[in-house]
């Protein structure tokens, strides 16, 4: 039990991300969504959304920069070289929409050991401009020969 | 949509991404792992070739799984994945998936994403408004 479980409970601060339409159109083309409202204002207000939706997914796109500073936080001192993603979860609350400001903050919730591999639990919560809930996530990031 | 019973297979989806489709993927969500677009980094660490982004074969299996729902993307509340096999491009990913349970109007799936034999995802749970 060598492995470092210090940063269990550390939340790392808020990143910002401005949703565009472009973007959108951009990540729903390379997933190979063609629903219209992802690509359309009119059929997304059509559909009664605010203005295009990102699809759920997208979710990566606005939460990953909060990952990054505790991804590469010495305290929690992952070894990239031997590092996968074994899982991910999000759940979903207020569709995201361009023009939307997402705020996500990242925080080490567990770090434990099993059969000599590391498993490093994060969660980013995401809320919109209005302060409601976009999207939680779990990050499940394991390192083999801890 | 209302006839969603427990234990119904959904639409298969089948997706054979291309060569350059990690090259987009990166660049359309920000990862930019070399292990994803660099074949010789991807072989000095190991691996085959490069690999696909475990977050695009989620994207596909979110795409499935919202198809189930109708389409909407409102409709998927929750998906929860676990990353096994590496995908490869140029190679066909087959997702398929089960229905679970089906409460109200709240649908359970079970949801894999293969390549062949090599189950690229595995224990994919998704939860879909019907």
């Amino acid at each position: 039990m060598s492995l470092k479980t210090d940063a269990i409970g550390k939340e790392w601060p808020a990143t910002t991300y401005e949703v565009g339409k472009e973007k959108i159109r951009e990540y729903a083309t390379v997933v190979g969504l063609d629903n219209p409202v992802y690509l359309d204002r009119e059929a997304a207000k059509a559909a009664g959304y605010r203005d295009v939706v990102a699809p759920p997914m997208f979710a990566v796109v606005y939460s990953s920069p909060a990952m990054a500073p505790a991804m590469f936080d010495s305290e929690v001192g992952m070894n990239f070289a031997a590092m996968v993603h074994g899982g991910q979860e999000f759940e979903w609350g207020e569709p995201a929409c361009s023009g939307d400001e997402i705020t996500t903050t990242a925080k080490c919730v567990d770090i434990s050991e099993k059969d000599g591999k590391g498993f490093y639990i994060f969660e980013t919560s995401s809320v919109n401009q209005n302060g409601d809930r976009v999207a939680r996530g779990t990050w499940t990031l394991i390192v083999r020969g801890v | 949509m209302a006839d969603l019973n427990a234990g119904d297979p959904i639409p298969e989806l089948r997706v054979t991404p291309d060569k350059y489709l990690p090259h987009r993927y990166a660049g359309a969500s920000g990862d930019f792992n070399p292990i994803h677009i660099d074949p010789e980094f991807a072989k000095a660490v190991g691996l085959p070739s490069t690999i696909l982004h475990g977050l695009y074969m989620m994207g596909l299996v979110a795409r499935a799984a919202t198809d189930v729902g109708g389409g909407d993307p409102k409709a998927l509340k929750r998906l929860s994945v676990q990353f096994r096999g590496m995908g490869a491009p140029e190679t066909e990913i087959v997702v398929s998936g089960t229905v679970r349970s089906v409460e109200g109007e709240r649908a359970v799936i079970d949801t894999v994403a293969a390549q062949g034999d090599n189950q690229t995802i595995r224990n994919a749970e998704a939860e879909v408004e019907i």
